[in-house]
């Protein structure tokens, strides 16, 4: 039996940030309608734009890697 | 009560983040057959993989947690142990050292002196190795559940265990593989993680020269404080910083330790394997726009009336503990999501570290003692058993360790000073043994013994408060070194020791013939054709653009 391809170490990378980016992102849009005041700079939204920029760069890693293990 | 209360989404990004390595653990275990795979990761990762991970090797409790707090006292001084404690002798490694270790196909670096000299050497290191590996690892682990217990309420027996047994689960399961594949993910999610709490620092500071204008000469300042060590807050002179610092620790750490070195090992050939500390190079060069910039903010917060921040105390010794920066600015600046990301970015550190001791450790015990004094027939398969083995007993002499260190605080003293004991004096004699074909074997193992004696008396001497005021001087060429300087030139006195004594030794001893040397010293190594590449590809090329920009960061901090 061979063994399987292995999937990139970029795969997983590009999953925990897509995954975490992804949540960070929601609560971002959720304090953008229901803000909360209990952090410093609360006012920024960091989770929306923070949320964001994980997000883009999880998916960066994610779907190129995605399209070299299936080629 | 503690300082970060979690919420559900917290709580679910700490709890993927833990699924996430173990389930990488479990994916890889099929491809972990051999030896080979199970301690060198199969040799087959790129440069930029294999840096990556060597950089996240690095880090730890220690390393994130304790250079935020030591700003706090030392100031930009810090930055010196990003900059000039490891850029040259990280570019050193990849360009001149690397082609040594690489081509001689070693599984360890004591395996390397074994080649180059003979077993003392190796087991003399192998045992010294194995002994730091497991301490610093006990000690980051004890670190970590007193933070946590501290800043989350956590019960710190069940924190320690808890992450204990995930690294000790997706090690045994992947090896070497797995810890570099979670390394990469953790060295993601620090910087993810962590680089936000300096951007919002600063930008509650005002910008960057608001942070830096607001600290005084002693801790605002890299090299222009350095020629008295009364001007800065580290009490050292820049003698102190080049030689003690960045000739000494730097290269003792960077070039001989197993720890990171084992991550270029795992490269798929030898240019990736010189790439992999210059790759690092650039984001160790990037640590301090997180550790130091954080540091500073802390150090400005805490000086400001009305800015509600104070360090919390230590749980043994009740002073304000520096430690707890970084935590404390993730509950200032971080909602409920970003505090689970915050979270998880120091528990990755943490994780990370351990990792890199531990897989450093079993690889280490199980070629260098396993297979030289126990049993020398093994086979591969019995060797990937035993690797799997030694994986869940160093964990458990990790936790055994942190235990330890909780019941005797004073012990973490003697464990931090290791590194000037083992890597300094064993830094003398590989540059020795791969750029001098007449060091002989012999002197290579008494130049190692006499400067880990030296360095050992010299830590005992100040523990003891043996020496006297003019010897101490004479030692650190301060009235009043810190701790800091202290190690700095006790790793320089040993180094110096074992440098001069295996030249000494050498010339009334047998050198090896020099057809034992091929592969080995410089002169019987022929490099390995890199075949065609691009010149801006090639890592002399790439050195240089690093040694640039470390240049271009001292000037402009200078």
């Amino acid at each position: 039996m061979s063994t399987p391809k292995m999937l990139s170490i970029w795969f997983f990378v590009g999953l925990m940030l897509t995954i975490l980016g992804a949540l960070i992102l929601a609560m971002g849009i959720y304090y953008a309608f229901v803000p909360q005041t209990r952090t410093v700079l609360a006012h920024l939204n960091p989770s929306l734009w923070w949320g964001a920029i994980m997000l883009v760069a999880g998916l960066l890693f994610l779907v190129p890697s995605w399209i070299q293990h299936n080629k | 009560m503690s300082v970060i209360q979690l919420s559900w989404i917290d709580w679910s990004i700490i709890a993927l983040y833990f699924v996430f390595v173990l389930g990488i653990g479990v994916y890889l275990k099929k491809f972990t057959g051999t030896g080979e795979d199970y301690f060198l990761a199969g040799r087959k990762n790129s440069a930029w993989v294999a840096g990556l991970a060597f950089l996240s090797a690095n880090l730890g409790a220690l390393e994130i947690l304790g250079w935020t707090g030591g700003t706090m006292k030392y100031g930009m001084f810090v930055s010196h142990f990003y900059w000039v404690g490891a850029i040259p002798a990280m570019l050193f490694l990849g360009l001149y050292m690397m082609p040594f270790y690489y081509s001689s196909k070693i599984h360890s670096v004591p395996g390397y002196l074994k080649l180059r000299f003979d077993e003392r050497s190796r087991l003399l290191n192998a045992f010294s190795f194995a002994i730091m590996t497991l301490l610093m690892s006990g000690i980051n682990l004890y670190l970590m559940a007193l933070v946590l217990r501290t800043i989350l309420g956590w019960d710190w027996q069940l924190s320690m265990w808890v992450s204990a047994a995930a690294v000790g689960g997706y090690i045994m399961l992947g090896g070497l593989m797995s810890a570099i594949f979670t390394e990469i993910v953790q060295f993601f999610l620090i910087w993810f993680g962590l680089f936000l709490v300096a951007i919002l620092g600063t930008i509650e500071m005002g910008g960057i020269d608001q942070v830096l204008s607001g600290l005084p000469p002693a801790m605002s300042k890299l090299w222009s404080t350095a020629a008295d060590p009364s001007l800065n807050a580290m009490g050292v002179t820049w003698i102190g910083i080049v030689i003690g610092l960045g000739w000494v620790l730097s290269f003792g750490y960077w070039t001989t330790d197993f720890l990171v070195v084992q991550r270029a090992f795992s490269s798929k050939d030898l240019r990736s394997a010189r790439m992999t500390p210059i790759i690092a190079s650039f984001f160790k060069m990037a640590l301090p726009f997180i550790i130091v910039v954080a540091g500073l903010v802390a150090w400005r917060l805490t000086q400001m009336a009305g800015a509600n921040f104070q360090l919390l105390p230590h749980p043994v010794t009740g002073e304000p503990w520096n430690d707890t920066a970084l935590p404390l600015l993730i509950a200032r600046y971080y909602p409920q999501g970003l505090v689970g990301l915050g979270i998880t970015a120091l528990l990755a550190g943490f994780m990370a570290g351990q990792a890199g001791n531990v897989s450093a450790f079993n690889t280490v015990w199980t070629y260098d003692i396993y297979r030289v004094l126990i049993k020398k027939d093994a086979t591969d398969a019995h060797l990937v058993w035993v690797g799997r083995v030694t994986t869940l007993v160093g964990i458990l002499l990790s936790v055994a360790t942190a235990y330890l260190a909780m019941q005797f605080n004073t012990i973490m003293d003697y464990i931090q000073a290791i590194f000037s004991w083992v890597n300094a004096p064993l830094f003398a004699t590989m540059l020795l043994g791969m750029f001098w074909k007449r060091t002989s074997p012999t002197a290579a193992f008494w130049g190692l013994i006499l400067g880990m004696v030296t360095s050992f008396t010299i830590f005992l001497g100040f523990k003891m408060d043996f020496w006297s005021t003019d010897v101490a001087k004479l030692i650190t060429f301060s009235a009043a070194p810190s701790d800091m300087a202290r190690n700095m030139w006790q790793a320089a006195w040993a180094w110096t020791v074992c440098l001069v004594a295996t030249v000494g030794i050498s010339f009334v001893t047998k050198p090896k013939p020099e057809a034992e040397l091929v592969g080995l010293v410089k002169g019987f190594t022929k490099i390995e054709d890199q075949g065609k590449i691009i010149w801006y590809k090639k890592p002399q090329v790439i050195a240089i653009f690093a040694a640039v920009v470390f240049v271009l960061l001292n000037v402009y901090f200078w």
